[in-house]
C-alpha cells in the first residue's frame, strides 16, 4: 500500500515536473515572439509575420537557427567556465518554478493532486536564493569570455543584483509579516477571492516590482547587456545555442518573476467565485496564468517605453530610494500588524 | 526667431519639484503614450506598408529607369538625333546612329535610328532633362527602380533594357509622366 | 538511502574544499567554494533544516561569494603581477596555518568528549521552531545582530550620500 502510494506520488510529481518544464520552455519561447509583437504594436509596426500565420513559427525558426549556427569560442576564453556559464544560468532559471503554486488541489483519479512541484515551507526564500544564484551565470560567463565589455557587464550585473536583492528581500519581509508564512501555497490560500496582498502592500508591491525588473535584467535596468554601451555585455562572445541559452533563460526568469508577483501580491489562482470543484480548479490555473501573462505584458510594456538608466542612477535608486522606502514600508506594516492583531 | 511649429519647448535647468523627482508621473505618462499606440495598432492595424506584397504608388514626378518608347505600330520612336545626350548634365547617354534599310520600316519610325543606345545608370542623376530635350517623345523616365548589382559593367543599360516590348502587354505606361511634363511645360494660365 | 546521500555530500564537500585550496586560479577557487557551500546546504536539508540551508545559500552563495568574485574580477590576475613568494614568507605562512590546524584539532578532540545530543524532534530546524527559539531564548543576541546589520546598511547608504554643502 505504502509502496503503491509512493510510486503514485513519484509518478505524479514526475509528470508535473515534466509538464511544468514544457510549459516554462514554451512560454519562454513564445515570450520572445510576444515581445517582438508588443514592441511592433507600440511602434506602429507589424512585427514578425513571415514564419507561419502571424509569425507563430518564429520561435521554432529561431531555435533551429541557434542550433545551426557556428559554435565559436574565443581562443583566450576560460574553456570550462565559458561552457559552464550558460548551462548554470539556464539551470538556475528552471529551478525556481518548482515552488510556485499554479492552482488549487485537483482531484484526479480519486486522489488530490496539488498543482505545485514542491510545497516548501520556505518557498519564498527558496525563490530568493535561486534568483540570487542567477547572477553567477552572468558573472562567470562575462569573466570567462576574456573580453573587456563582458567583464564590465559581469561587474555591473553583480553589483546590481546584490543591491536590488536587498530591497526585494525587505519588501518581501513586509508581506511575510502580514501573512505569517513563508510558504507560497499558504500565501495564495490566504488571498481568497479579492483579498489580495496588493491592497495592503501597495508600496511593497511597487518596490518588489521594480526590483523584479532589475533582477530579471530587463529594461530599464538592463545594465548588464546594454547593446549601445557594452555591445551585448556578458554574451558578447557567445554564439550558437550558448547564446540561445542565455537569452532563453532570461525569458524564463521573466516568466517566473511574473508568476511570483501574481502569487505573492495578486492572489495567485484566486478569483471571486473560485469553487473547489474540478472545473473551479482548472479555472484557477487559467486565472493564475492570465495574471502571469498580464505581468509579462507589463514587463514588455515598460521595456518599450522607458529608456535605460545610467549606472549611477541605478545605484542611487536602489540604495537611496528603494531600500529606505522598503524599510519604512516594513515599519508601517509592523505597526499595522501590532495594532490590528492585538 | 519665429518657430516653424508650435511644439517647441524652452529648456529650463531648474531644480525639479518633489513630484517631478518621484518620476512616477512621467513614467505613467510615457506608458500611457505607448499604450495608446499599442491599442491603436491592435484596432486599426499598423501604419506600415508590407513592402513586397503591398507597394506604395509613385508620385507623378518620380523619375526612375528610362524607357525608349515605341509608337502605336510598334516602331521605335528614337531617331538618334543626340539631343538627349547633349542635354544630359552627367553625360550618361551615348548612342550610335544608323540608317534604316529597306524592309525595316516596321521597326523604326524615322529614316535614321539608334543602333546602339546606352545609358550609364551609375552616372545618370535622374534629372529628366533628356525627356524634355527629346523632340520625338521617345525617352521617358518611369516609376521603375533601377535594381542593384555587384558589377559596374551591368549598370550600362543598352537597348535591350531600355526599349519597351512590342507586344501590347509589354508596353510601359508613361501617361502620368507625359501629363506631368505637358503641365510643367505649359503652366496653367 | 539517507546514508548514501550523506556520504556523497560529505565526500563532495571535502573534495570541493580541497580543490578550492589547491587550484591556482582564484576564480576557480571561488567556484569550488560555491560548490562546497552547496554540498553543505545539502547536509542541512538532510537534517531537516531547510530554512538554514536556504539562508546559507542566499547569504553565502548569493551575496558573499558574489562580492568575492566582484573583487577578484577587478584584480589584475596576471602571473607577472603576483607578489614574490620568498622562502621566509612560505615559512611564516606554514607556521600560521599549522597553528590554526593545531587549534582546530585540539577543539575537535575536546568536542569529541561531549555527549552527542539525541535529536528526538525532527522538526527542530523548521522555520516556526527556529523563530520561536530566536525570539524567546536568544532574543537579545538576535536583536543585537539585527541592529548591527541595520546600522551597517544605513551606514552604507550614508557613506554613498553626497556631501551636504
Amino acid at each position: 500500500m505504502f509502496l503503491l502510494f509512493t510510486t503514485a506520488l513519484l509518478l505524479e510529481k514526475s509528470i508535473l515536473v515534466l509538464a511544468l518544464f514544457t510549459v516554462t520552455l514554451g512560454v519562454a519561447a513564445y515570450a520572445t515572439l510576444a515581445e517582438r509583437k508588443v514592441a511592433a504594436a507600440m511602434q506602429d509596426r507589424v512585427g514578425p509575420n513571415r514564419t507561419g500565420p502571424f509569425g507563430l513559427l518564429q520561435p521554432i525558426a529561431d531555435g533551429v537557427k541557434f542550433f545551426m549556427k557556428e559554435d565559436f569560442m574565443p581562443n583566450s576564453a576560460e574553456r570550462w567556465l565559458y561552457i559552464l556559464a550558460p548551462g548554470a544560468f539556464m539551470f538556475v532559471a528552471c529551478m525556481t518554478s518548482a515552488v510556485i503554486p499554479w492552482g488549487t488541489e485537483l482531484t484526479l483519479f480519486g486522489r488530490p493532486v496539488a498543482l505545485q512541484v514542491a510545497d516548501l515551507n520556505i518557498g519564498i526564500l527558496y525563490i530568493l536564493g535561486f534568483t540570487s544564484l542567477g547572477v553567477y551565470g552572468v558573472m562567470v560567463g562575462g569573466w570567462a569570455s576574456n573580453n573587456k565589455y563582458s567583464l564590465y557587464s559581469a561587474i555591473r550585473a553583480s553589483a546590481q543584483m546584490i543591491s536590488y536583492e536587498l530591497a526585494m528581500g525587505l519588501a518581501l519581509i513586509a508581506v511575510v509579516m502580514l501573512t505569517g508564512t513563508l510558504s507560497l501555497r499558504e500565501m495564495a490560500e490566504q488571498q481568497a477571492g479579492l483579498n489580495w496582498n496588493v491592497w495592503y502592500q501597495p508600496l511593497g508591491f511597487l518596490i518588489f516590482f521594480v526590483c523584479a525588473l532589475a533582477e530579471c535584467n530587463r529594461a530599464p535596468f538592463d545594465m548588464a547587456e546594454c547593446e549601445t554601451e557594452l555591445i551585448g555585455g556578458y554574451h558578447t562572445e557567445y554564439s550558437s545555442m550558448k547564446l540561445g541559452f542565455f537569452l532563453f533563460a532570461e525569458y524564463i526568469n521573466m516568466f517566473i518573476a511574473c508568476a511570483v508577483i501574481a502569487v505573492v501580491y495578486f492572489g495567485g489562482y484566486n478569483f471571486p467565485g473560485l469553487d473547489p470543484s474540478w472545473l473551479g480548479g482548472l479555472m484557477g490555473l487559467v486565472v493564475m496564468l492570465a495574471k502571469t501573462f498580464f505581468f509579462i505584458f507589463v514587463f514588455m510594456w515598460i521595456r518599450w517605453t522607458l529608456p535605460r538608466f545610467r549606472y549611477d542612477q541605478l545605484m542611487q535608486l536602489g540604495w537611496k530610494t528603494l531600500v529606505p522606502l522598503a524599510m519604512v514600508n516594513m515599519l508601517l506594516t509592523g505597526t499595522f500588524v501590532l495594532v490590528f492583531e492585538s | 526667431m519665429q518657430s516653424l511649429t508650435n511644439r517647441s519647448k524652452v529648456v529650463v535647468n531648474k531644480e525639479m519639484s518633489f513630484g517631478e523627482r518621484l518620476y512616477l508621473p512621467a513614467v505613467f505618462q510615457g506608458m500611457w503614450i505607448t499604450l495608446k499606440h499599442f491599442v491603436r495598432a491592435l484596432i486599426k492595424g499598423p501604419n506600415t506598408v508590407r513592402y513586397p506584397e503591398e507597394k506604395r504608388s509613385f508620385a507623378p514626378i518620380w523619375r526612375g529607369w528610362h524607357v525608349l518608347k515605341r509608337d502605336e505600330e510598334g516602331r521605335e520612336r528614337c531617331t538618334a538625333c543626340g539631343l538627349c545626350a547633349v542635354a544630359c548634365p552627367a553625360e550618361a547617354i551615348t548612342m550610335v546612329a544608323a540608317e534604316r534599310q529597306q524592309g525595316e520600316e516596321h521597326l523604326y519610325r524615322e529614316e535614321k535610328y539608334a543602333a546602339v543606345y546606352e545609358i550609364n545608370m551609375l552616372r545618370c542623376i535622374f534629372c529628366g532633362l533628356c525627356e524634355e530635350a527629346c523632340p520625338k517623345e521617345a525617352i521617358f523616365l518611369t516609376d521603375r527602380i533601377v535594381p542593384a548589382d555587384y558589377v559596374r559593367q551591368n549598370f550600362i543599360f543598352g537597348k535591350e533594357l531600355l526599349v519597351e516590348g512590342i507586344e501590347p502587354d509589354k508596353r510601359i505606361d508613361v501617361s502620368k509622366r507625359q501629363k506631368h511634363l505637358t503641365e510643367k511645360q505649359a503652366p496653367p494660365a | 538511502m539517507t546514508l548514501a546521500v550523506f556520504l556523497t555530500l560529505a565526500i563532495a564537500s571535502i573534495v570541493f574544499a580541497l580543490l578550492m585550496v589547491l587550484t591556482k586560479n582564484p576564480v576557480h577557487s571561488v567556484i569550488f567554494l560555491l560548490l562546497t557551500f552547496f554540498a553543505v546546504a545539502g547536509q542541512y536539508v538532510l537534517l531537516n533544516a531547510q530554512f538554514l540551508a536556504v539562508v546559507h545559500i542566499i547569504v553565502y552563495a548569493g551575496a558573499v561569494m558574489v562580492l568575492f568574485l566582484f573583487v577578484l574580477m577587478l584584480l589584475n590576475l596576471n602571473t607577472e603581477a603576483e607578489p614574490r613568494q620568498t622562502a621566509r614568507w612560505k615559512l611564516a605562512a606554514a607556521l600560521v596555518s599549522g597553528m590554526l590546524m593545531l587549534t582546530l584539532v585540539g577543539t575537535l578532540r575536546a568536542g569529541a568528549a561531549l555527549p552527542i545530543p539525541e535529536n528526538t524532534d525532527p522538526h527542530v530546524g523548521l522555520v516556526q521552531n527556529l523563530g520561536k527559539v530566536l525570539f524567546t531564548d536568544f532574543v537579545v543576541p538576535f536583536e543585537m545582530a539585527g541592529i548591527l546589520f541595520l546600522a551597517a546598511m544605513v551606514g552604507a547608504v550614508l557613506l554613498a550620500k553626497r556631501e551636504i554643502r
